[in-house]
């Protein structure tokens, strides 16, 4: 009882075949499309690496790189063979491949899905990622003088700005630490110096943010320090003013821009899925029916196309069976005390190739 | 004597045929690409009208969306008869609309001149429009509860931080104007109520600037208040600051974004002209080559080509001469018209 039998007339194959052929060559396109896609996440990780702390969430860009490149050149020997398959004469030329690249494909299909499913699930350790590596940026932000970090100040600066947020929860995150170098600080004047002693750690903390906090939106201008300080400002209620500064906090601005990202290329991952997936149902009604035109000997015939040659529960118990003599092939050497010489009738099927073909019988041994 | 003559082969021609086809779909496309850069000009400066006062002239972009239609148009139809040309039967029906074809070429090509033209001299108008616009816009900073000004503030400072500059002509433009609205300003402090008789106008100045005039490479914290007093501030010299705010004028940044554009968007332009040039060249070459066969059943023939049937000058005195018969023509009717009348 085979699974969804399609009686295939000469012409429908050789549409089928045509079909395929160009199904194939968008396949490459849309594997192509995917390996770009990749590279763009990377690109966009790497733009903004010295904010995120080391995590493993390089495998994500990686693995779409290294399933688009492989789904080009999948498609493009897929594209060969269907173009080859309209003539039957070359389709022997494939025969003994095909089979072998349909199971390749259908396991291909499986790491396009983990691919996507993979955009999905990166959220998580994205945001450990950020919480930490924001945390670390802003506690660097002062050391403008210490190579290999004088850089974090702008590019902190820089991601405020672009992505209108300020802190990693709030602004209330710069009040805890010292933001200004000690470099600018008047340690003669003695409201400085009471401030350092002020906590434990010695730290010059303010209730003040860095300008990139500021808020474009704000009619008035820009009130950056002093800021829990009502009385300091004319007309100024600290805890109802909304525009003044940036009320989003930057680990959330990144990971809804990420998460953004992420979505979009999941969802091109799963219609690229999909439409795998059909190619690969097309190339199978194509083998399976150019196969038993084969067997039936003339070209222009009819002929049925199929998915499995038997049931579901009956190919798993076949292809179980056939692994276990695989197995039992070993075993059966061990018999004759490894002596080469001794000649043992072969009692295992082939491996693969089409079913109902008769057991050779192995010559005796002379 | 034709000008320019060029003997043809069955070869050649059609060589000529496919290669002057394939020119004229790189026109079309060359086309295409200057109507979408017109567009983009024109949304450039629609983004930017508000520091330009909202008085901006709009002739350049209307002109090269105008432009890049017409090459479309034109240049499909030179393609449509290079690819009739080979046919003989298709392109006598094409023959009687050349002369006027070739002639609405040569008005296009006059078209794009202008358009180059002016890509070049238009930039003289921005840099008079973003001084005026940009001057109102400072002084309209702390309008932001003016009706039509409002968000005047917003602009502006994403501008300064966009463009990386900061006022005017340089940062000193904000000493010299009140940019916090009297909203804000507590008129029963004293020293509020100094600073706005010291002057003659009545307004709050600073030696200060806003926010967006700060440079984010600077190493330390930004210094945007008390700009000029060097004790203000620890370790602070006015003089040798320079990574502390942005020290290039918005007028200045805004206006070499412009012109570069409008260069490049010109350079472009001269290089459509050339396209366009050999494109009427080659049609023409064409044309009186496959008008010139010795024997029209026989394809193999061969033929001469040229760009102009007599040599340049006396192409000349012969158009000289056609436009004084048409003047003449009217005299002698005029003439003939009296006699009939008496």
């Amino acid at each position: 009882m085979a699974v969804l039998r399609v009686k295939f007339t000469k012409t429908k194959r050789d549409k089928l075949a045509q079909v395929l052929w160009i199904l194939n060559w968008i396949s490459v396109v849309t594997g192509a499309i995917l390996f770009s896609l990749g590279l763009f996440l990377k690109v966009e990780l790497n733009k903004r690496e010295e904010l995120m702390a080391d995590r493993n969430i390089q495998y994500v860009p990686n693995m779409l790189i290294a399933v688009g490149l492989i789904a080009c050149a999948i498609n493009f020997l897929g594209g060969k063979i269907c173009y080859d398959c309209v003539d039957s004469t070359k389709f022997l030329r494939w025969k003994l491949i095909m089979l072998p690249y349909i199971t390749c494909c259908f396991f291909f299909t499986f790491c396009v899905l983990v691919g996507a499913l993979m955009c999905y699930s990166m959220r998580g350790e994205l945001e450990e990622s950020l919480r930490l590596g924001l945390t670390e940026a802003m506690g660097f932000y002062k050391d403008t003088d210490t190579p290999g970090r004088c850089f974090l100040k702008r590019t902190v600066d820089m991601l405020q700005i672009e992505f209108q947020c300020c802190g990693n929860n709030g602004y209330r995150d710069w009040f805890q630490i010292q933001w200004v170098s000690s470099r600018y600080l008047d340690m003669s004047q003695k409201e400085v110096v009471d401030r350092l002693r002020s906590n434990v750690e010695g730290k010059y903390l303010v209730d003040g943010v860095p300008f990139s906090c500021c808020n474009t939106d704000s009619p008035r201008p820009c009130i950056q320090h002093q800021i829990t300080n009502n009385s300091a400002h004319f007309s100024y209620e600290h805890q109802r003013e909304m525009l003044n500064l940036w009320m989003k906090g930057c680990r959330q601005a990144l990971l809804e821009y990420f998460t953004h990202i992420m979505q979009s290329i999941g969802l091109t991952v799963l219609i690229i899925w999909l439409f795998e997936l059909s190619v690969l149902t097309g190339v199978r009604f194509l083998q399976t029916s150019l196969e038993n035109v084969l067997r039936q000997g003339d070209p222009e015939s009819d002929s049925d196309g199929w998915l499995l040659e038997n049931s579901l529960m009956e190919t798993a118990r076949i292809n179980l069976n056939i692994i276990k003599s695989l197995g039992k092939c070993n075993q059966i050497d061990t018999g004759s005390n490894g002596d080469p010489n001794i000649d043992v009738p072969s009692s295992s099927k082939a491996c693969y190739g089409p079913d109902n073909v008769p057991l050779k019988q192995s010559p005796e041994a002379s | 004597m034709p000008f320019m003559p060029v003997k043809f082969t069955l070869q050649k021609r059609v060589k000529l045929a496919q290669a002057l086809w394939m020119l004229y779909w790189l026109s079309v496309i060359v086309g295409i690409f200057i109507f979408s850069l017109g567009i983009f000009f024109k949304i450039e400066l629609r983004k930017r009208s508000e520091v330009m006062d909202n008085n901006e002239s709009h002739l350049v972009p209307n002109l090269l969306i105008l432009v890049g239609l017409l090459a479309c148009g034109v240049n499909t139809f030179g393609g449509k008869v290079c690819h009739d040309s080979l046919d003989p039967m298709k392109f006598t029906k094409w023959k009687p609309m050349l002369k006027p074809y070739l002639l609405l070429c040569c008005g296009f090509n006059a078209l794009l001149l202008l358009a180059a033209l002016l890509c070049f001299l238009m930039q003289f108008a921005v840099y008079l429009t973003l001084a005026e616009g940009l001057k109102n816009s400072i002084k309209f900073y702390k309008d932001t509860d003016t009706p039509g000004r409002c968000f005047m503030k917003r602009t502006l400072d994403t501008t300064q931080i966009e463009f990386r500059c900061c006022g005017n002509n340089n940062f000193r433009d904000w000493f010299e104007v009140q940019w916090i609205s009297n909203r804000y300003l507590d008129m029963s402090n004293d020293a509020v109520k100094d600073r706005v008789l010291s002057n003659v106008e009545g307004k709050y100045l600073m030696d200060s600037v806003p926010f967006s005039c700060c440079n984010p490479g600077s190493p330390r914290p930004c210094i945007q208040h008390h700009l000029t007093n060097n004790s203000a501030h620890y370790d602070y010299d006015h003089r040798i600051e320079e990574l502390n705010i942005w020290s290039r004028g918005c007028h200045e940044a805004l206006f070499s974004y412009f012109s570069g554009m409008m260069t490049s968007i010109g350079v472009l332009i001269v290089a459509t002209i050339a396209l366009e040039t050999a494109d009427m060249a080659g049609l023409k070459y064409l044309t009186t080559a496959l008008d010139t066969m010795e024997d029209p059943e026989n394809p193999e023939c061969e033929s001469e080509g040229w760009l102009l049937e007599k040599s340049v000058k006396e192409t000349f005195s012969l158009q000289l001469a056609k436009l004084k018969m048409l003047g003449k023509s009217n005299q002698v009717e005029e003439g003939g018209n009296s006699q009939g009348t008496t």
